[in-house]
């Protein structure tokens, strides 16, 4: 696969993972009104990941004539060591201050990079961001109003917002580290070294983190060393997620609704 | 038959979820065009997961269909992206009648003025927001301080 379609894998790859994780609350909210917030930012994520998808398979297609790849081969038939998601967005979701972390995190860092790849010198990959981004920018503004509001909130809710960041903080780094494809897309125009990103991003994370009396984060320089979910070493949790989410077409291959 | 009368079938078709709304009222009708007996439809999504564009595609066959037109090409653009300031007059119109808050005409992202105008049933502006998110993936929910009634309301994109 050339890196091209990697990178734009790992931009769908992301998108699906939170999506999915996002959809295991589907039925088990805190209450009614946050369950359907979760289950609609779920949504747009997939249906974000669909269009990556579908990119990524035109353009695996081009390359190796009579592969025939779909956009469900695509998320339902590779394993573990072929996903390219970053290692926060396959975190199981916790409690609630925990999901709504990982959503801010995430957000705060996909909106930053949709916003350069809009000006990307490939048409397709920047019309799939243009599409996003104003979901993105909704996702992000509920996520960062939980923070402030669990962060400034009881004794109970700051406490759990703090193990959310001693959970997730060390998957911070991994945003910003370039793989391979990174290079490749920062070299040809349609994309960014995601170190470019940083500083914005710890900025406008800890603008809010002031507002929700929390702690402030900065870049830890001690990833969890041995994983690189964009290279697709990932932490244990991503094999189970698969497991619940490719079991159908594994099990009955091709079968459709 | 001809290309007007074309898009004049298809303005008949409806958003499965919000069905006093056409295609062309929501303004997810991009370009039609009609040569040598093949339909060639373009069509954009509100949000990038809405499941309502499947059904609408289905819908627009069927339509074209029942006029004896067979040979149709959906295409499904992204670029530019949807916004609501493309959703006619007529269209927020049935939207307030049908019980949706409208969203406003101005580019509301920019001014951070996305809230509704008025409620949709007593038409008072003593509301407020009760989630970001509703029943679909294009709409908030409020609720209204004076007639006490919950509504949607459809959000400014």
């Amino acid at each position: 696969m050339d890196l091209f379609s990697s990178y734009i894998i790992h931009l769908a790859d992301n998108a699906l993972i939170l999506g999915h994780r996002n959809s295991e609350w589907t039925g088990h909210g805190p209450i009614l009104e946050q369950d359907i917030a979760l289950s609609n930012i779920a949504l747009d994520l997939i249906g974000q990941a669909r269009n990556f998808y579908q990119l990524a398979a035109v353009r695996i297609n081009e390359m190796e004539p009579g592969e025939n790849i779909t956009e469900d081969d695509l998320a339902y038939l590779r394993d573990g060591n072929e996903f390219k998601n970053f290692i926060l967005v396959e975190q199981p979701n916790g409690d609630w201050a925990k999901t709504i972390l990982r959503q801010f995190y995430f957000s705060s860092f996909q909106l930053l990079l949709y916003r350069e790849l809009l000006k990307c010198q490939q048409a397709e990959l920047a019309a799939i961001c243009e599409k996003s981004i104003k979901e993105t920018r909704y996702h992000l503004k509920w996520s960062s109003e939980w923070v402030i509001r669990l962060g400034d909130g009881t004794s109970e809710s700051h406490s759990r917002m703090i193990h959310a960041q001693q959970d997730l903080n060390p998957c911070i780094d991994e945003l910003f580290i370039p793989a391979d494809f990174d290079y490749e897309m920062a070299e040809s125009g349609a994309g960014i070294l995601p170190e470019q990103l940083k500083e914005e991003w710890f900025r406008r994370v800890n603008k809010i983190f002031e507002t929700a009396t929390l702690p402030l984060v900065s870049a830890e320089n001690k990833v969890m060393q041995i994983l690189s979910g964009k290279n697709g070493v990932h932490s244990e949790h991503l094999g189970f997620l698969l497991a619940e989410m490719q079991v159908l077409q594994r099990a009955y291959p091709g079968c459709t609704w | 038959m001809n290309k007007e009368e074309i898009i004049h079938i298809l303005s008949e078709v409806k958003d499965p979820e919000i069905p006093v709304l056409t295609i062309s009222d929501l303004g997810i009708l991009r370009a039609v065009e009609y040569e040598n007996d093949i339909v060639q439809i373009q069509i954009t999504p509100t949000y990038s997961g809405c499941p309502a564009m499947e059904v609408i595609q289905e819908d627009i066959r069927t339509e074209l269909a029942r006029h004896g037109l067979n040979h149709i090409k959906i295409k499904q653009v992204l670029s530019p992206a949807w916004t609501t300031d493309w959703m006619s007059e007529a269209g927020k119109q049935k939207l307030v009648a049908y019980g949706i808050a409208a969203p406003p005409t101005h580019a509301c992202f920019q001014s951070g003025e996305d809230r509704p105008e008025s409620c949709p049933l007593c038409h008072s502006k003593n509301i407020e927001m009760i989630s970001r998110f509703g029943s679909t993936a294009c709409k908030a929910l409020y609720r209204c301080l004076d007639c006490q009634e919950p509504f949607d309301y459809f959000k400014c994109h």
